[in-house]
């Protein structure tokens, strides 16, 4: 366990390495009018920020306040630190996110099963296909659309902005396309795997009946894996909200980010890149340790005594 | 003398894909005596684990299908069952142990409840009785420690015990048929030695009527009265297992018992194998299956089936050598 979260540690240490470097890389300045100030603003301006010093001392700041929780000051919002930023724009992101995996994990669970149980029928045939396009087309293209006939040309629902409840719904829906096409599929394969299975043969020769079969036997040995899929779903989703964000206009993190990378603003790319990397480890570690709680022949090392 | 608790009438099963045909199960007839153990053996494919699953209506409904022939347990026409019906005769009347232990139980559930599953659909007991009925059924099964062991998952066992398990679970609530397919080709000889001594043992505490689908004589030998032997979905002999043993008329038994290496031949004598193999169940031409095999083959095999002829009160072949014919030929030709 211990062991664990050590390697998350080095994990986020490598993570915030590569971000600060790539970062130095990037071209341009995060001063909006760099060309217009004279040398000595210039200067100033940058020793202010730190940029003065060389890149190594750089860095070894950047670590040291890292360590204690400090993603620095942003470049672009005057006197505002990163944390403040994150934690200002998280909400939304969160909302719609969060919403997006239940929605996509129930939807997709549904069609996956469906699918499996009429295996080779109609039914089976429409899910497939569905799900191929939700897994090949980008969520911007459905977000367009759904923007486009839900939100303007029949006016059910808003078609941008954050005001209310019903704002979320459209973004929610684009996001959530991958997540159900993605769930369906694995769902699906992994019923039709377990259906085959000799232990289902046993269950009905116990003479229990279909749905029994199906809710005891057959399901809860599908559903283990999908958990794993949790992990790369979530980051689907996180990627998915940068554009979903923009296109709809939704004040979270996703938009933030887009925009910071627009305007150089160093402190915050990092800090944001940082902050979903540190979700995405914890939705790995998290993973494992809910695998090890379903699927009793896993014991995560330390968690269960043995 | 006896009454049959389970019989089978001119079975025909056929399993249907895309555009293929397998006539799996062509023609079988048999009946299984209260109490007594018959044999199924024969070698892949020759249909026998599809005639056991019929018997319980366990094929896969989307390919299979049984085309004709009738299955009466206890004087009911199983091939009629109601789904729920169905539900009523499985685990309780007629229960299965598969041939692969490692696979035949659910690896994320206890063990107990597994057992009990069954005990509480057909017994309608309270839980904690369940429960006391499923320690002692691992008791029965020669599980140490039952009370604990309920509650351990499948991996947690070897083998032979996950095996002992899955014939718990078929004995839980007493059926008075156990259909065990191959149950000890997984296993290791001197575990399958304690599995069949278990499974004798059980059918004399039980009166349980058993049929043991294999392909190895030797368990034919230890386990059964009578044995019947299937190529190509047919059963081409059946009888009392010293007779066939000792007598067998079709010449496919002969070869399979003269591939076998025996304790008391001399050991400089090779085992005779059968030649060729099975034929491809899709392109059947008529007569005898075993006719391109068969070393004393007469031209009739090739165009005509044989029938089924009596050679005792037990003892039916299909083989034109046993016809009654046969003789009348071989008379009129030798005078």
């Amino acid at each position: 366990m211990l062991k664990r979260v050590g390697y998350m540690l080095v994990t986020l240490f490598i993570i915030a390495t590569a971000t600060f470097f790539l970062m130095k890389t990037l071209p341009g300045t995060p001063f909006t009018n760099a060309d217009r100030l004279n040398e000595q603003q210039l200067e100033n301006m940058k020793a202010k920020y730190g940029l003065d010093q060389p890149v190594a001392i750089q860095y070894v700041r950047y670590l040291a306040n890292l360590v204690q929780g400090d993603l620095g000051m942003s470049f672009k919002f005057m006197g505002r630190s990163v944390n403040e930023v994150i934690f200002e724009r998280i909400g939304p992101s969160a909302l719609i996110g969060f919403q997006a995996l239940i929605v996509g994990t129930f939807v997709g669970l549904g069609l996956g099963v469906v699918s499996a149980l009429r295996h080779n029928s109609i039914w089976d045939y429409t899910s497939v296909t569905l799900a191929v396009l939700g897994m090949s087309i980008p969520s911007f293209v459905f977000a367009a659309l759904l923007q486009y006939y839900l939100g303007l040309k029949w006016g059910l629902l808003p078609p941008a902005l954050w005001k209310g409840y019903e704002y979320t719904i459209l973004p929610t829906l684009a996001l959530s396309v991958t997540v159900i096409a993605t769930v369906a599929r694995f769902i699906r394969t992994e019923m039709l795997d377990v259906i085959s299975q000799d232990y289902v043969m046993t269950a009905r020769a116990k003479g229990l009946s279909e749905t029994g079969v199906i809710v005891k036997h057959v399901l809860r040995n599908a559903l283990i894996p999908v958990v794993t899929m949790l992990g790369p779903l979530a980051v689907n989703i996180m990627t998915g909200t940068l554009v979903i964000e923009k296109i709809f206009s939704v004040p979270g993190l996703g938009e933030q980010f887009t925009l910071s990378i627009v305007v150089n603003d160093y402190s915050v790319i990092m800090g944001i890149t940082l902050f979903y990397s540190l979700l995405f480890i914890l939705m790995v570690f998290v993973v494992d340790i809910l695998y090890g709680l379903l699927d009793p022949r896993i014991s995560v090392r330390g968690a269960k005594a043995k | 003398m006896y009454e049959p608790i389970l019989s089978v009438d001119n079975l025909h099963v056929s399993f249907h894909s895309q555009n293929r045909v397998v006539k799996a199960v062509r023609g079988v007839s048999f009946a299984l005596q209260k109490g007594e153990t018959l044999a199924i053996v024969g070698e892949s494919g020759s249909g026998k684990s599809v005639t056991a699953k019929s018997l319980m209506r366990m094929l896969p409904a989307q390919t299979a299908k049984i085309t004709e022939g009738a299955i009466r347990y206890d004087n009911q026409d199983v091939l009629s069952f109601s789904p729920r019906e169905l539900q009523k005769l499985r685990g309780k009347e007629i229960s299965m142990v598969f041939q692969d232990p490692m696979t035949s139980l659910n690896p994320t559930m206890k063990i107990g409840r597994q057992i009990m599953e069954g005990l509480a659909k057909h017994e309608k007991l309270t839980k904690s009785e369940a429960k006391q009925k499923a320690i002692q059924m691992l008791e029965m099964v020669g599980i140490p420690q039952a009370a604990e062991r309920i509650d351990a998952y499948p991996h947690q066992f070897s083998g032979g015990m996950r095996q002992r398990v899955v014939i718990a679970i078929a004995l839980a609530c007493r059926p008075k048929v156990l259909i065990a397919d191959e149950p000890t080709t997984a296993l290791d000889v001197t575990i399958q030695a304690q599995i069949l001594d278990l499974m004798r043992g059980l059918q004399k505490q039980t009166g349980t009527s058993i049929i043991l689908i294999t392909h190895d004589l030797g368990v034919v030998a230890n386990m059964a009265q009578r044995v019947a032997v299937m190529y190509t979905g047919e059963i081409v002999e059946i009888g009392p297992v010293h007779e066939i043993f000792t007598r067998p008329q079709h010449p496919y038994t002969k070869g399979l018992l003269q591939s076998m290496p025996r304790l008391d031949a001399d050991r400089s004598e090779p085992l005779v194998p059968i030649p060729g193999s099975p034929p491809d169940v899709t392109r059947l031409m008529g007569g005898c299956s075993f006719a391109p095999r068969c070393p004393y083959v007469m031209r009739v095999c090739h165009h005509f089936s044989p029938q089924s002829t009596s050679l005792g009160p037990e003892h039916q072949v299909s083989c034109w050598l046993q016809d009654r014919r046969a003789e009348e030929m071989r008379r009129s030709f030798c005078s």
